[in-house]
């Protein structure tokens, strides 16, 4: 249909953008290997030499016995074998399954819940300002928020003053020195930093959801609960993946936030691997076992994220 | 949008709620950080005789100055030279699809998930040996390194979003791949560029292991390893700590407030690509 308002061509005229694109694109595109990589290369410079150099070195530390400072013995499977062998150590890695519930589970779950209460006021003033409040957590160094919990969880805090005031006085403690409770104490630190994330970016996932949809649903009698199962869950695979990836990550590799409030104590009740990697390599001068547990965390971290990964593929993209 | 009244005010209070919850524990630092230093006060009562004064003892106590000007070298070490990196491989792997891109990409991918704690260990004998450990370069060539496949990812996909025949146009009037990365490509990913900035600029800042374990020196160190010290140093006078936390964590939230929108935009989408 274009082709009659074309002006016509004289000789001098460049040829159609067409064939040019045909003779010029493979040159344009690809102006040489070489030069490609060089852009590259500063990243992969710095990547090679300060992670994958490491990561390797971790991969050969975790053979041998070694104090960081004499000779070391190469000792085969030895310290993998231990990992199992040793509760203090295969217990940090239960611990870390522990918290996925705590910094998992219940940011994403309670994230669900009042992402899809507020979807519908989405856009008042009050969601604005909820924007930014519930972002903090993200925002301060997770030394700060194990700094502000462990005061609040302290026997004189506010948790406890809290529980006295509606009559549970009976139940206080030292929440994070309490071997049944230290646990979740430190799962609920994880859970506050985590919730206003997880809900905002379910909230986000939310708002791109057509409104068309709901409107249908509501016009064909469906209520909150069915509105949620049937519109709204099915929607946010991709969220919803990201969230538990994330969260999932944060439990598994959680460091900042224990070494603060806890330490791993009491009695390892709360050691998790990564503070347990720290204690071995640098306090106990373990570096192959220390390396080792590096190792099955790295290994963990993986067996765990990838299949969630694929799970929230969207199938469609 | 057909919203019910009660829908509307359950959202509401669920929203307050919320907020009350991230909030609250911000404000008990607050009131425990104005009683008398070295006290042990008792969960959140407004004191008699609020201690403001906590504040400038904290400064000085927390040796404040040095420490934001030692955070500030850091991230100034780390932020600019990870964008420039990442841009640029992120451009080679994007846009310009160099032959063996997927092999260079996944390499980048592996390192996506990475614990930190999974390479401590080697990485401080390895600091040691190239004599650089309690120096800032101990933070800042580390964490450039950590930095590069998230970088990498969230540039690639700016780039390959990019038209190829903007690139094409360019190279028709005669523009090297140098020229064309810097006058046509950068320019128009600013805003890719930015958001990964604030990013790269909180995780450098709220850095805590690597500081840590690499630099014995609170004031070589980021806020959050300095903080950790703080902490282990006043762990016992609570008001101190309390007062002395809020301002190591007020940069951030001040940094946050001014750049709210940019910063929250930042976060959501770095948490779906990441």
């Amino acid at each position: 249909m274009a082709s009659p308002l074309a002006p016509v061509r004289t000789g001098t005229e460049p040829p159609p953008a067409e064939s040019v694109r045909r003779r010029r694109a493979p040159r344009a595109r690809r102006p040489g290997a070489l030069l490609g990589w060089l852009f590259a290369a500063p990243a992969l410079l710095v990547y090679a030499v300060f992670v994958l150099r490491p990561l390797l070195l971790t991969l050969q530390y975790s053979f041998y016995q070694w104090n960081g400072i004499g000779a070391s013995t190469f000792v085969g499977l030895d310290n993998y074998r231990r990992i199992f062998a040793d509760p203090e150590l295969y217990g940090s890695i239960l611990n870390a399954f522990k918290l996925i519930v705590f910094f998992s589970f219940i940011p994403v779950f309670l994230g669900l819940l009042v992402a899809a209460t507020i979807r519908r006021i989405a856009q008042s003033r009050l969601a604005v300002v909820a924007r930014t409040v519930l972002f903090l957590p993200q925002v301060i160094p997770l030394v700060s928020a194990g700094i502000i919990w462990t005061w609040l969880l302290s026997t004189k805090g506010l948790v406890n003053q809290l529980l006295d005031l509606v009559g549970l006085g009976g139940t206080t403690r030292a929440w994070l020195g309490d071997f049944d409770t230290a646990l979740p104490a430190v799962g609920i630190i994880g859970a506050w930093v985590l919730l206003g994330l997880c809900t905002l970016l379910l909230l986000a996932g939310m708002s791109k959801i057509d409104p068309g949809q709901y409107e249908a649903a509501r016009i064909d009698g469906a209520g909150s609960v069915r509105e949620f199962f049937s519109i709204t869950l099915p929607n946010l695979r991709a969220e919803i993946g990201v969230c538990i990836t994330l969260t999932v990550i944060a439990a598994l590799a959680s460091f900042d936030i224990i070494y603060i409030s806890t330490q791993g104590g009491p009695g390892g009740t709360t050691m998790v691997p990564g503070l347990q990697i720290f204690y071995l390599a640098f306090s106990e001068r373990r570096i192959g076992a220390a390396s080792a547990l590096a190792v099955a965390l790295v290994v963990l971290v993986l067996v765990v994220v990838v299949p969630i990964q694929r799970l929230a593929k969207d199938p469609n993209a | 949008m057909i919203v019910t009244k009660s829908e509307a005010w359950t959202g509401r209070v669920l929203l307050v709620l919320l907020m009350a919850f991230t909030i609250v524990p911000f404000l008990s630092l607050l009131v425990t950080a104005l009683h008398p230093s070295g006290t042990y006060p008792s969960g959140v009562e407004w004191p008699d005789d609020p201690q403001w004064s906590n504040f400038g003892k904290a400064f000085t106590a927390a040796n404040m100055g040095a420490l934001l000007w030692s955070s500030g070298l850091i991230v100034l070490g780390v932020v600019p030279a990870a964008l420039v990196m990442g841009t640029m491989a992120g451009f080679a792997f994007g846009h310009l699809r160099v032959t063996g891109h997927r092999v260079g990409f996944f390499a980048f991918v592996l390192g996506l998930t990475l614990p930190f704690e999974g390479i401590i260990t080697p990485l401080y004998y390895q600091v040691r040996d190239m004599g650089l450990l309690n120096t800032r370069w101990a933070i800042i060539l580390p964490l450039l390194g950590l930095f590069m496949p998230f970088s990498v990812i969230w540039m690639r996909a700016h780039f390959a979003g990019m038209p190829d025949d903007l690139s094409e146009a360019a190279r028709i009037d005669g523009a090297t791949t140098w020229q064309l990365f810097w006058k046509v490509h950068v320019p128009l990913a600013r805003p890719a560029i930015s958001a990964l900035g604030i990013l790269l600029f909180l995780w450098t800042w709220n850095q805590f292991l690597l500081a840590i374990v690499l630099v014995d020196d609170p004031a070589k160190r980021t806020m959050a390893g300095a903080l950790g010290a703080f902490q282990g140093q006043y762990g016992t006078d609570i008001p101190l700590l309390c007062a002395g936390s809020l301002l190591i964590l007020a940069p951030t939230v001040l940094v946050f407030v001014i750049f709210q929108r940019q910063f929250t935009a930042a976060l959501l989408q770095g948490a779906l690509k990441g």
